[in-house]
């Protein structure tokens, strides 16, 4: 085993671990803080991942808008909520939920596996053009120039479906939170759009 | 191009990320927890999707992994929109009390 081999299976091991344990964090800390924080940790590894698949430009990517954004914004809403207390999970409201839960993620987990394993040696039908990696090239730009060509080339209208999905997102939700103002009995249904 | 550690080992452990998202969604009740196991499951898709460009050699399911992580933003900001206005009425609900529209 050389030493490059080795190197590459403790990338992947404690990336893994660092996945797994923020998931289980998740899903198992009382404060919905901590919770939060177990979620940078899982999406920090799967970026550490993507590097290990020389997908550069999507760990840089997962790191500024899923770390960066997401998760500010779901501590932000925390806060702003301040329910960032601990959270008694020893209740159950329904008796029987978690067990069947349990049953339901592990048969998943076991019909994914068996799948996964199943198709391990399955034959390449279509495969696509090659993927350019710095190392290959020797050009440290390669694999984001593939992904804009590839962009805004066979998807740039869905690209720009995504403007619009943007555009969208932003306004309703900023109707959504805003708080409107009481309306009196006698006023005129036109109040809510003009005092802004 | 994966050299030593393979594609299957990368989709065993997205599977694994997506159960463990799929447990939690259903046994928490607080409504920002779920948002984050939906989040811990969209990103064991986007994980699936880079391993097979790798393995498929196809740039495509790199595009893929950008389109949803758009989406993912989009979708966290307008469900916490609508949460932060269902809980500003009703401080500490869960998802069972939200069984109705009503706000």
């Amino acid at each position: 085993m050389s030493d490059t081999t080795f190197l590459e299976y403790v990338v992947f091991f404690s990336a893994a671990i660092m996945i797994l344990g923020g998931a289980v964090g998740v899903i198992a800390l009382k404060n919905p803080v901590h919770a939060a924080l177990g979620l940078v940790l899982t999406l920090f590894g799967v970026a550490v991942q993507f590097v290990a698949m020389e997908a550069h430009f999507l760990a840089a990517v997962q790191v500024i808008v899923y770390a960066g954004a997401i998760v500010v914004l779901f501590l932000f809403v925390i806060m702003l909520l301040g329910v960032d207390e601990s959270i008694d999970l020893s209740i159950e409201p329904i008796p029987i939920q978690r067990p069947l839960a349990a049953v339901m993620g592990i048969g998943l987990l076991g019909l994914l596996a068996a799948a996964i394993v199943r198709a391990e040696d399955a034959v390449l039908i279509n495969p696509g053009n090659g993927i350019d990696t710095a190392g290959e090239t020797g050009n440290g730009d390669a694999n984001i120039q593939q992904l804009a060509a590839n962009l805004y080339g066979d998807h740039v209208f869905a690209f720009q479906l995504t403007s619009v999905l943007l555009i969208v997102a932003v306004a309703g939700t900023v109707l959504l939170t805003r708080k409107w103002p009481r309306r009196a009995a006698s006023s005129d249904t036109d109040d809510r759009s003009s005092d802004a | 191009m994966i050299a030593a550690v393979g594609t299957t080992s990368y989709l065993l452990l997205a599977a694994a990320l997506f159960a463990i998202g799929a447990f939690g969604l259903l046994v928490r009740r607080n409504p920002l927890i779920m948002f984050m196991c939906i989040e811990l499951m969209l990103n064991a898709a986007n994980l699936t999707f880079v391993a097979l460009a790798t393995q498929l050699d196809d740039i495509n399911g790199q595009t893929a992994v950008f389109f949803v992580m758009v989406v993912a933003a989009a979708e966290v900001v307008v469900g916490l929109g609508i949460l932060v206005s269902i809980l500003r009425r009703r401080p500490g609900a869960t998802a069972d009390d939200l069984a109705e529209l009503k706000g």
